[in-house]
């Protein structure tokens, strides 16, 4: 593989060549701010925050696009690089709602991290204004397009992730718009509500609707841990608040999926609290479920399969274990079906 | 599985996920990737845009179908004659793999003479795929190198699923497409742990890592770890249950997290077993039209409220974790430790890893597995010993059976196809939005997709006076079902599509009582059917 030298704020490098800048820094522990960058997302170059000083180089580049080459010397924070930043922030926020004290982002929004690092507290900058409708068509993505900075990045986790291309820029300058084909509504769209796109969204536009007042970033406490829908086995982070599940969030770290979820993945977990699971032990007494206690209930269940194993024989039980179940509850059923009962009568749905 | 089991020497996926992204070509029969298996679908779009040559086999316009470099519009039950049909003019044209043929399998003379009958013109007649079709696709899998197959419950829903499955095996092994990375057989298991849950031995008859029980060694081997003395006979597998239990001979069942009364072909023929029944245990989530049934019912704990693992598609093995306490105050592992004891078996284990760690020692393919190792990223077994990387792809030197076994395989026609009576040919599958029986629970999806829609070719419709929206009554040998009906040429006329998610429209009320003779897999692609307006749309 060819190498690449060059000096990033003083400090000699070597990557490969094609790196761009922004990666090349990286690696050698320089961050540099991007709002549209996403590592498994091509590269876009719509933001600008992430421009750089390159000696030589007439104007600011933006690192997120420009390849290295050798013997380059980069400045990531000169003050030309500062003051481009802190007016590119200005430019965002001049548009932008500033309503952060009850923003579903609060805690987790990029362009608030960066206005505070950049000491960015208001814009200089006055002019019209969007006030466009919130859309809230769907139970799964709240869409508010007065919080979108155009950076594409929901454009292109539909594309190149889900490839259903259901999102893409719309009208222009002032007016441009990420949305659906013929700004509709999500609900009235090609949308399959994967979430792809709410995962990688920088601000407030696009955020889960299940989670709506219910949780703030900070409070959240990520478990990581399997689907439990089909065979694919994504990796996701289940969000608890007081001893709940809130809520799911994917990051990039995915054994098999990266990111990317679909819709039950992403938005089908609120069936752990359906009002219709059962939270006791229920024995049928004449015909009619009546609630029991654990002892009651696994003390009826013992006396009663011990009757019939030495009644019947140990053949005469037969148990169901569950492909939806963890692999140690399926080796126990086993166990218990063979050591327990006497009777190798086990299966499961392997077939469905 | 079986089908793999007999042409390699094992069952599961030959290759990983990841792999798509390398391979050439796709090719895809009997698989709705996109909507049973949403992330892996992602990752085929992407590879077919990226340039990797894309193969359709379907009788439904299903989405990846649109992407597809050749569609080909299969007919219902007929996939037997068409893989032969491929395989006879690979043979005939010597585009198949001599080398890997001599080096690495067995019996291709009787392959060679089995497919020699299925003819281009021959296999048209019967698949409904033009012969040109046929050689391209022909050509084109066994002239590329690096060429996935992928398939799911189309190709094993059927009474000759096993034989489907051989086929497919026998397909790759002609054109050497086993064994190296982007190449392989791949069924994409459909529930997040069908394939721990056979790893695991939740099967009649195998011990955990498919020891099988009538082994003296295996068997000596379990009893003494547990401690007791074991049966040697297999027993039952899940149609048989309900047979036995119908004929009054299975007198009491525990099931966990399974609803067979929804998603068992024939529903009425369960429930009966079930009202048979001495006894009966069901362990759920929910009260299921199962657990009506049930004598005492217990309380299950969800995934979120459990430690363990699960065992993906491609045979790796990953974390569940506890995020939250169990509901029921019991996590399902702690539950069947409780019984074990109240019947004079004490279990002892202090956590889900102490199960884990029991199962790994007996389980040689999980036996460098821990879930210390499988903190991050999980492993894919075979991974013996602790310091084993796992193993991403099978059969890479030799088959786990030793050669590959060429498998000679003839038509079998469906055990019920449509007549006069019953004109119409049902097929049933999975939607996006829904998984099985489960995501009904979500409110938020519930609330978009509330119901059953059964597809109706546009030509069909017509004559029959059906618009999207219509109810219809959909009948049966077996049973009726009423469900909402939506015109499109996602079917090809003659067939309708269902999916079985919904209780209000219990679909397998209606599908065939036919059976797999080794799997017993029911024929749930295949059933005849007669279906009438009974509303219109409002």
């Amino acid at each position: 593989m060819e190498m690449v030298k060059l000096s990033i704020d003083g400090k000699e490098i070597e990557v490969p060549a094609g790196t761009t800048v922004l990666n090349a820094a990286e690696q050698a522990g320089i961050h540099i701010p991007r709002l549209c960058y996403e590592p498994d997302l091509s590269p876009f170059g719509a933001c600008r925050l992430c421009v750089v000083e390159i000696k030589g180089m007439r104007n600011l580049p933006a690192s997120c696009v420009t390849a290295v080459a050798p013997g380059m010397v980069v400045q990531t924070r000169s003050p030309a690089v500062i003051e481009a930043r802190r007016t590119i922030l200005e430019l965002l926020i001049a548009n932008h709602p500033q309503d952060c004290l009850t923003c579903e982002k609060m805690g987790a929004c990029k362009l608030a991290q960066y206005c505070y690092e950049y000491g960015v507290k208001q814009s200089s900058l006055q002019g019209e204004r969007h006030n466009y409708a919130v859309d809230d068509s769907n139970p799964f993505i709240v869409r508010d397009p007065n919080k979108c900075i155009l950076c594409g990045k929901c454009i292109r986790a539909c594309a190149e992730i889900t490839g259903k291309n259901n999102l893409d820029f719309a009208y222009r300058g002032f007016d441009t718009k990420a949305t659906t084909f013929y700004d509709v509504p999500f609900v009235e769209s090609d949308c399959v509500f994967c979430g792809n796109c709410v995962s990688v969204c920088p601000t407030g536009a696009l955020t889960e609707k299940q989670m709506q007042g219910k949780v703030r970033h900070w409070e959240c406490q990520k478990v990581r841990t399997t689907c439990p829908f089909c065979g694919t086995g994504c990796n996701f982070d289940l969000c608890v608040k007081d001893g709940k599940v809130v809520g799911v969030v994917s990051g990039p770290e995915g054994a098999v999926n990266g990111r990317a979820l679909c819709i039950k993945g992403r938005f089908g977990w609120d069936f752990i609290y359906n009002d219709r699971r059962l939270t006791t032990p229920l024995i049928k007494r004449d015909g009619k479920f009546e609630p029991a206690s654990w002892d009651d209930a696994l003390v009826l269940i013992a006396d009663r399969l011990s009757e019939i194993k030495a009644k019947y024989g140990p053949d005469a039980f037969a148990s169901l274990s569950s492909a939806r179940c963890t692999n140690e509850e399926n080796y126990l059923v086993q166990k218990f079906t063979r050591a327990v009962m006497g009777t190798n009568n086990v299966d499961h749905c392997a077939r469905t | 599985m079986a089908g793999l089991a007999t042409s390699f020497g094992s069952g599961a996926m030959t290759n990983s996920i990841s792999e798509i992204a390398q391979a050439e070509l796709l090719f895809l029969i009997g698989t709705n990737t996109t909507e049973a298996h949403p992330v892996i679908g992602y990752k085929m779009r992407q590879a077919a845009r990226k340039g990797a040559k894309l193969t359709v086999v379907d009788p439904r316009r299903i989405e990846l179908a649109e992407e597809a470099d050749y569609w080909l519009r299969i007919r219902p039950g007929t996939d037997i004659p068409f893989l032969n049909g491929l395989m006879n003019i690979i043979i005939a044209e010597n585009l198949y793999d001599r080398v890997f043929v001599e080096e690495r399998t067995e019996n291709f003379a009787a392959l060679k003479e089995t497919v020699e009958k299925y003819t281009p013109g021959y296999v048209s007649g019967l698949t409904g795929i033009p012969v040109e079709d046929l050689y391209a696709v022909a050509r084109l899998y066994a002239g590329t190198d690096k060429a996935m197959i992928f398939y799911t419950l189309g190709i094993t829903e059927h009474v000759c699923g096993t034989n489907n499955v051989m086929s497919i095996a026998n397909l790759a092994m002609l054109t050497g497409h086993m064994g190296r990375p982007g190449t392989g057989v791949n069924p994409i298991r459909g529930q997040n742990n069908v394939q721990g849950a056979c790893d695991m031995g939740a099967l009649p008859n195998v011990f955990s890592g498919y020891q099988r029980v009538i082994d003296p060694v295996a068997r000596e081997k379990f009893e003494q770890a547990w401690g007791v003395s074991l049966p040697g006979e297999i027993g039952l597998m899940i149609p048989e249950m309900f047979d036995r239990a119908n004929a009054g001979e299975v007198k009491a069942m525990y099931i966990l997290g399974e609803n067979p009364v929804l998603t068992d072909p024939n529903s009425n023929h369960i429930r009966s077993g079930l009202e048979k029944l001495e006894f009966l245990v069901v362990h759920e989530l929910f009260l299921t039209e199962t657990a009506e049934y049930a004598d005492v019912i217990l309380p299950a704990a969800s995934f979120a409220e459990t430690d363990g693992t699960f065992t993906n598609t491609e045979r790796r093995v990953q974390r569940v974790r506890k995020a939250v306490e169990p509901l029921p105050g019991k996590t399902n592992w702690q539950v069947i430790m409780a019984l074990g004891e109240k019947m004079g078996y004490p279990m002892s284990y202090g956590s889900a890893e102490e199960i884990f760690k029991e199962m790994a020692s007996l389980t040689p393919s999980y036996g460098g597995i821990s879930y210390a190792r499988i903190d991050e990223k999980g492993l894919q077994w075979p991974c013996p010993t602790a310091d084993h990387p796992g193993t991403p792809y099978l059969h890479a030197n030799s088959f786990v059976r030793g050669r590959g076994l060429f498998q000679s395989i003839e038509h079998i026609p469906p055990a019920e196809m449509p007549d006069q009576e019953y004109p119409f040919l049902l097929s049933t599958g999975r939607i996006l939005y829904h998984y099985n029986v489960t995501t009904p629970y979500s409110a938020a999806i519930k609330s978009m997709w509330p119901e059953e829609y059964a597809e109706v070719n546009p030509e069909d419709a017509a004559r029959l006076g059906f618009v999207t929206g219509d109810t219809a009554r959909v009948t049966s040998r077996r049973g009726e079902v009423t469900a909402k009906v939506r015109v499109t040429d996602r079917v090809p006329p003659g067939m309708i599509w269902m999916s079985f998610h919904y209780g209000e429209s219990p679909t397998n009320v209606l599908t065939s009582a036919a059976l797999d003779p080794v799997t017993k897999t029911g024929e749930y692609k295949v059933c005849a059917i007669k279906i009438e307006k009974i509303r219109e749309a409002v």
